[in-house]
């Protein structure tokens, strides 16, 4: 405030007339500066048109839509022979216990005393996603004891009813959409009013794998995540040490002379090489040549350390030179080696840089899609991985490779959970890009 | 120096330790994005009710995926190649020269391709004829051969809309286009008898004019996918689709489809012959794999079997037209019988 006022003072008494030279550079410099502002906001805005699409689309695959019905195991047809024999009961198929969903449903919707006019058979029975018989007969499966009893069940409705309260689907469109009718929505709001039928926070988003198009409410992308970090783990573990270790080299050890030149020359080059070359790298040397399997996170990992190598090399060497000379000629004026220079002074002084160069590179690699493309993992996966090191090698997908598949299918449920994803990755590349920002402030030095 | 023998030695240690380490448990599928929804739905319904695991299932095209498939045998090939058109005979040549000789073909049912434009606008009922004169680069006026002169539909037939000619085509690397081309373009050059006009004036080869397509702006390619060309309509609302029928079913609230010679498209039309514009789904299985890849006769035989395929399965109610002779293909499956 002081100064704005000292300054205002100063110009009225002032006795410099602008001549016009002066008056259109601090134009110019205006104009400079509202160029600047304009980009800014520009960026701004796209930025915000962005996030405002994405989460608007998106979040709905957060919540999904539940009915809640009790369903009688019926002894006589999911155990014919009586004996609660795991293996004996895994012969009556996902159909059996679908019959028995649909019964249930029924009856509950005699029980609430709902009546819709010209309700029929196919909208009650696909009211229900045709993932739930499968849950209940894993459920049933997995405890055999439950058969016999009446168990109360949360399963999903179709991605139709779902679409509706979340406003994707009207009555007006259901009118003209093969998959639903008016009927069965209107069948859904008697349910919701009877509270058998809820919009839910729905975890299994993140933890399920993904579904057929014919489910699109039971896709999630549980297998996506695994892979997508098995990938990193793969990054984190070969490129880090691979590329530190490379830098210091060139850095602190290696002459000066033609061929370091040339090494250079090339991990610049390769920094800037469009990344489905390394996926065709990737497929020939990986694939075809090791005999890696196919769809598996350890090419993909394999690939995105040949892509991530140059871009921790480059900043590892910028962090390196960015320690003042000084403090090598000190540590060796002490009769350190030049091993203990390295290893006891430049390398901690220069870790923060380093730390932010190798997380922004994986972050890079998280959202790498084109390489995997060729490798084999974008790909329908539904059964995760096992625990690494060996699960390495089972098939997996990724999580912007899922974001790809999703955008591709027929339902427009997908779009939904394609945005759904997007955030996901969103939350993990901000996150880290976080992490790179606190590390790089929590360690820096300035001399 | 360094790094690249760092990076090499390190690789060398994984690649060893992965060959030793593994045996490849679940079926891996590549091939036509056609076929893609049949096969994760048949794959996630076979891993529910078996005790194997789900098949891994890639997509990018039928090419691409006989590609993959014919680069040789063993547990780092493929087991299973989708496609929406037959093998050609060229591929069935690199196979064998990559040692893929035992190819097992087993055709799972038909696809209809179905023209559709956005819900608010006008009913067309088409002809293979109208689409030949609104497409093709040169089309007969007046007995004269002329570049295309159409710019609004009614022009090509009064009975059609007064509507801006503009159709989103599948781009050149996707199987439906050969369709489109074949059933619908060179029909109605034939029919409409533009190919005699063409034979006349140019000889032999002359018909082959039926097929290349306007380039002034009418007729858009589609490289994309099916979600592309629904974008685009619902952009530009003067615009008509090529889709498939489970595509077009799964958008009823946003389409409209035009009927082709007064026939609607529908599983029924398409099974009796009806419609015209169909074309039959495959998906090729190396025999050699049967027995080393645990499941996977299973999963063909499951792929074909009545309860998925039939008229009333999964498969036909996302849109799949049955085949009618299924019990035949399940033959072959069955005796695992081989191309000739």
């Amino acid at each position: 405030m002081t100064d704005l006022s000292a300054s205002g003072a100063a110009r009225k008494s002032s006795l410099v007339t602008l001549d016009d030279r002066t008056r259109r550079r601090n134009a110019a410099e205006r104009r400079f500066r509202a160029y600047g502002v304009a980009a800014i906001a520009t960026a701004a805005l796209a930025l915000a048109i962005l996030l405002v699409t994405i989460v608007g689309n998106g979040v709905g695959a957060f919540r999904q839509t539940f009915v809640t019905i009790p369903v009688t195991l019926d002894a006589q047809q999911l155990d014919p022979a009586g004996n609660r024999d795991r293996g004996e009961m895994s012969g009556v198929l996902t159909l059996a216990y679908g019959g028995l969903l649909n019964q249930s449903l029924r009856q509950s919707i005699e029980g609430a005393g709902i009546e819709v006019e010209g309700l029929t058979d196919r909208d009650i029975d696909d009211l229900i996603s045709k993932d739930a018989p499968a849950q209940i007969r894993n459920r049933v499966l997995a405890n055999p004891d439950l058969v016999g009893q009446t168990v109360e069940v949360a399963v999903l409705t179709n991605g139709r009813v779902d679409g509706y309260y979340k406003g994707r689907v009207s009555l007006a469109s259901a009118a003209n959409d093969g998959n639903t009718s008016p009927q069965q929505l209107a069948l859904a709001d008697a349910l919701k009013e009877r509270g058998l039928l809820a919009t839910k926070w729905n975890w299994a988003f993140l933890t399920n794998p993904d579904a057929s198009d014919q489910r699109p409410e039971a896709a999630g992308v549980g297998i996506a995540i695994l892979g997508s970090l098995y990938m990193m783990l793969v990054v984190l573990f070969l490129a880090v040490p691979i590329g530190v270790a490379a830098s210091i080299y060139l850095e602190e050890f290696a002459p000066k002379n033609r061929l370091t030149d040339v090494i250079e020359v090339n991990i610049a080059n390769l920094a800037a090489v469009p990344s489905i070359v390394f996926g065709i790298l990737g497929l020939a040397a990986f694939i075809n040549f090791a005999g890696l399997p196919q769809s598996a996170p350890i090419v993909g990992g394999l690939v995105l350390v040949l892509m991530t190598l140059p871009t921790i090399i480059i900043s590892t060497r910028a962090a390196l030179k960015a320690v003042p000379p000084s403090i090598r000629d000190a540590a060796l004026g002490v009769g350190a080696s030049r091993m203990q220079t390295v290893f006891h002074h430049v390398l901690p002084l220069a870790l923060p840089g380093i730390l932010t160069g190798t997380i922004i590179g994986l972050a890079q690699a998280l959202g790498e899609t084109a390489p995997l493309l060729l490798i084999g993992m974008v790909a329908f996966v539904r059964n995760f991985p096992a625990a690494p090191p060996e699960g390495l090698f089972d098939p997996a997908s990724a999580l912007p490779v899922q974001v790809y598949n999703w955008t591709q299918r027929a339902d427009p449920a997908f779009f939904e959970r394609a945005s759904g994803a997007i955030i996901v990755l969103l939350v993990l590349l901000l996150c880290m890009n976080l992490l790179a920002i606190y590390l790089r402030r929590r360690f820096e030095r300035r001399w | 120096m360094t790094s690249a023998k760092l990076t090499v030695s390190a690789l060398a240690v994984i690649a060893a330790t992965a060959s030793v380490a593994h045996a490849r448990e679940q079926i891996q599928v590549s091939g036509s994005s056609t076929v893609l929804p049949y096969s994760t739905i048949a794959a996630e319904a076979f891993s529910e009710n078996t005790d194997f695991p789900t098949p891994v299932i890639e997509s990018g095209g039928s090419s691409a995926g006989l590609q993959k498939f014919c680069q040789g045998v063993g547990e780092n090939t493929v087991d299973i190649a989708n496609a929406s058109r037959p093998i050609r005979e060229s591929e069935i040549e690199t196979c064998r020269a990559n040692g893929v000789t035992d190819i097992i073909e087993v055709q799972i049912g038909y696809d209809g391709i179905v023209f559709a434009s956005d819900i608010e606008g006008p009913d067309f009922e088409f002809t293979p004829a109208d689409w030949y004169n609104a497409l093709a680069a040169e089309v007969v006026v007046d007995g004269e051969i002329a570049a295309n002169p159409y710019t609004r539909w009614n022009q090509i037939r009064p009975e059609l809309p007064d509507q801006a000619i503009l159709a989103f085509v599948p781009g050149t690397k996707h199987g439906t286009r050969e369709v489109f081309e074949e059933k619908v373009i060179a029909d109605g050059c034939e029919e409409s008898g533009a190919s005699d006009a063409f034979t006349a004036a140019r000889g032999e080869d002359g018909a082959d004019a039926c097929t290349v397509l306007r380039t002034d702006g009418r007729s858009v390619d589609i490289d994309g996918d099916y979600t592309e060309t629904l974008a685009r309509i619902q952009s530009d609302k003067d615009g008509i689709g090529v889709f498939g029928l489970s595509f077009y079913e799964n958008n009823t609230d946003k389409l409209k489809v035009g009927t082709i010679s007064g026939v609607t498209p529908s599983t029924e039309t398409i099974a009796s012959g009806e419609y015209p514009v169909s074309r039959p789904l495959y998906f090729y299985l190396k025999k050699a794999h049967i027995g080393t890849i645990p499941g996977l006769k299973e999963f063909a035989e499951f792929f074909v079997s009545d309860a998925v395929a039939g008229p009333s399965g999964p498969l036909a109610q996302y849109g799949l037209v049955a085949d009618p002779e299924l019990a035949q293909v399940q033959q072959t499956v069955a005796d695992e019988a081989t191309m000739q």
